[in-house]
């Protein structure tokens, strides 16, 4: 395996499963998938099968779609992995970064979520972006799941 | 849970601090009881890790490079190694470092998460109101909303 760009760990008091579904489900990710600055939440958009495409898509209406990848693996419950890319750069794979989601029972009742990012140093300007988004997702997440509040929705200002 | 004896003899000679200890000790201790705040979130572990300058100096080197092995992260620091060690375990217990093993190689990597929790829960809760009015301004002086994100 390459060195991962970034790796991003939390604890949350819930199940795998529903961890899981926070992943794969597009009901439960416009409850918490909320980037810094934006204006809606985003949904990922997939039948995640190996080899499949997913579409980051924005969960306004416009289902606009701002990232786009394949899925490489998935282990029910366990571990999913995606590549990661702009539309305009979905052939390229030279500019593809990978993401690699593990769910781990922890006992306690805690559930220990790892997000890995690798490749990303090819695409400087995603560094930066991606570096400031993954905190604030899994820290909406787990106010999610463990208080069963979605956020408030953000709304653009006028 | 019985009280352990020790605690007993030391209450006979120093009054109400033990007291107040071993009150404590019953209350972390009764079975079944859920304890959210000690294992979920350790905030306590995220901000005494913060406390020390050689931690923090840690998290800046990994913010400058990301995934450094202890090797790597013991030339910026004037220190034995099992100084460094014992200061990178406090910062991984509290969530801030996290481990990724490469072959035999163990990777330190700054975790933002908890960091960000603080952020959430001491400073965007109490500025929200001010930055809200700041980005009201901004609109207002520049006349059209700034969509370059």
């Amino acid at each position: 395996m390459t060195k991962p760009s970034f790796v991003y760990v939390t604890y949350i008091a819930t199940t795998p499963e529903k961890v899981w579904q926070a992943f794969v489900d597009t009901d439960v990710m416009r409850q918490y998938w909320i980037g810094p600055g934006a204006e809606c939440a985003r949904v990922n958009v997939s039948d995640w099968k190996p080899g499949s495409r997913w579409e980051h898509q924005r969960a306004d209406g416009t289902k606009i779609v701002d990232i786009v990848g394949k899925v490489v693996e998935c282990i029910l419950l366990r571990r999913l992995v995606y590549t990661w890319s702009r539309p305009q750069d979905a052939e390229d794979e030279s500019k593809h970064s990978r993401v690699s989601i593990d769910i781990d029972a922890h006992g306690d009742g805690l559930v220990r979520l790892t997000v890995t990012h690798e490749d990303l140093e090819r695409d400087p300007q995603m560094l930066s972006g991606i570096s400031g988004g993954w905190p604030k997702v899994l820290s909406n997440l787990k106010t999610l799941l463990e208080t069963g509040r979605p956020l408030p929705q953000v709304s653009p200002a006028t | 849970m019985s009280k352990p004896e020790k605690v007993r003899l030391i209450r006979m000679t120093s009054g109400s601090a033990i007291g107040i200890d071993v009150e404590r000790t019953k209350e972390t201790s009764k079975p079944g009881r859920v304890h959210p705040g000690a294992a979920i979130e350790n905030v306590d572990k995220v901000f005494k890790a913060l406390a020390d300058p050689t931690r923090r100096r840690l998290l800046d080197l990994l913010h400058d490079d990301n995934g450094q092995t202890l090797t790597a992260l013991c030339e910026g620091m004037a220190m034995t190694r099992q100084a460094v060690t014992q200061h990178l375990q406090l910062l991984e217990e509290a969530n801030l470092v996290a481990i990724v093993w490469r072959g035999r190689e163990k990777l330190h990597y700054l975790n933002p998460v908890p960091l960000y929790e603080i952020y959430k829960r001491w400073i965007e809760k109490f500025e929200r109101s001010r930055l809200g009015a700041l980005r009201n301004l901004k609109t207002r002086l520049e006349g059209i909303e700034d969509d370059k994100t």
